[in-house]
This record gives structure tokens, C-alpha cells and sequence, in this order.
């Protein structure tokens, strides 16, 4: 089973898509690992990276990047929220 | 339903009539309404380049009707209230446009306005909304301000 991982905002500009389905590497089992195996696919991933207090959610949960990550989950990556 | 996130407009006095229809329990209703801002702050009185034209507000459909209600249900256990409502738009506004609407019926003022400004604190940092600016000078994300964070920390207890 593959996890969802949305992005939204800047960095869904910046990385030119909002979602995709990927099989979860072997060895990844947080919501950091996840992040550091998208960035080093290099341009424009790498704004996963760089991104400013990027923040993240596990089945839309806003929780912290050591949170853990499992076959089936909706991961989403985002910039901190400016609503309100 | 005490929480909605919609494109559409909002009246905030139907709103506030409506959390205190039948029920005379209600004796304070407190109320917050957002609106989009020229921003003239950036660059000083009349901003030029930086006055924002319009502004485009981004979510993360499913999460956000869950984390708004998560923070009615919060401020539910920490005040004795009888009633919420909170409206979020989303899509295209302009300076003036409403944002965002919270209103907190209660039996007095005290609780109503603790859990008014708690809320509007909670959803500004908790919340999965985005604003994009639009300006002469082009788009650009709005940057989270650090500010809020400090408001929505004066909330936290021992069990946060």
C-alpha cells in the first residue's frame, strides 16, 4: 500500500504538483525520513529542505517531522498556516 | 453545524441571532469578524508596490473542518459555553472582503470573550489555511508571523 503526500502553498508551487502516490521506501518510518527521501531527489525538491519551519500532518494531524509514517497514510507537507 | 469553511460571503448578525434563537440561557454572545487589509504596513502609508490587490486563501480540504472543530471542542472544555460558530472562506477576496467569523454565546461576557479571542488565537496557528497576496509588484505567500504563535501560546496549560 503506497502513502499520499500532498503539499500545499508555496511549496506545492514550488515543487509544480500538490499530490502524489509513492510507494513507501523500505527504512523510512517518520514524517522526516520521508521529507529528507523527497529532497534528495534534487530540483525542486530540495525546497522540502529549505523550507522555513516546514510543517507536516500524518491523516491530516498536524504533528512534528519525528512522527511516525506507515503504508496507507496521508502525509502532507506545508509551509506554517496564515489563515485567520 | 458550528463550523464551516464556504467561498461564499457570511452575515454576521444572522449568525449571532442564530446562536442565541430559544435560548434564553444565552446572556453575552462575543463575536470576531476578519477582513482583508491594503497592506500599508510594509511599505509605509500609501504602499505603492506592496498594497495588496487581492488575496487568494488556499486549505487542505478534510484537515481543516478537523482541526477548526478540534479547537471549538478545546475551547468547549475550557469554558462553559453554550454555543460556536466559525466561518472560514476560502477562494478570492478583496480589501474589505470578510474572512473569517468567530462568535461564543455564553451565560456572561467573561466566557464569551476568553473563548472568542482563544479561538481566533488557536485557528491562526493551527489552522491549514494560506493566504496568497496579489500586488502590482506580483504574488506572494504571507509569511506567518511569529506574533501569533506567541498569542496562541498564552493559552497553553501544563497539558499542552
Amino acid at each position: 500500500m503506497n502513502v499520499r503526500i500532498l503539499f500545499f502553498a508555496g511549496l506545492r508551487e514550488a515543487l509544480g504538483t500538490g499530490s502524489e502516490s509513492l510507494a513507501l521506501p523500505a527504512g523510512i518510518a517518520t514524517v522526516g525520513a520521508l521529507r529528507d527521501h523527497l529532497a534528495a531527489r534534487g530540483e525542486p525538491w530540495t525546497a522540502l529542505a529549505t523550507t522555513k519551519n516546514l510543517r507536516a500532518a500524518v491523516n491530516q494531524q498536524m504533528l512534528g517531522l519525528d512522527a511516525a509514517v506507515k503504508a496507507g497514510d496521508e502525509v502532507a507537507f506545508f509551509p506554517p498556516v496564515t489563515g485567520g | 453545524m458550528s463550523v464551516s469553511v464556504q467561498q461564499a460571503d457570511f452575515d454576521a448578525g444572522a449568525e449571532i441571532a442564530a446562536l442565541a434563537a430559544g435560548r434564553d440561557e444565552v446572556g453575552a454572545v462575543a463575536s470576531f469578524v476578519g477582513l482583508v487589509r491594503a497592506d500599508k504596513s510594509a511599505a509605509g502609508v500609501g504602499a505603492g508596490d506592496s498594497a495588496v490587490q487581492a488575496m487568494t486563501l488556499e486549505h487542505y480540504p478534510g484537515m481543516t473542518e478537523k482541526a477548526l472543530t478540534a479547537i471549538v471542542d478545546e475551547a468547549r472544555g475550557r469554558w462553559d459555553i453554550y454555543g460556536v460558530r466559525v466561518i472560514h472562506r476560502i477562494g478570492r477576496l478583496l480589501p474589505g472582503d470578510r474572512i473569517v467569523f468567530v462568535a461564543v454565546a455564553s451565560a456572561h461576557r467573561g466566557e464569551a470573550f476568553a473563548a472568542c479571542e482563544f479561538i481566533m488565537d488557536y485557528l491562526k496557528t493551527r489552522a491549514p489555511f494560506w493566504k496568497k497576496e496579489e500586488t502590482p509588484a506580483g504574488g506572494r505567500w504571507v509569511d506567518a508571523r511569529e506574533g501569533d504563535d506567541h498569542a496562541a501560546g498564552r493559552w497553553a496549560t501544563d497539558g499542552d
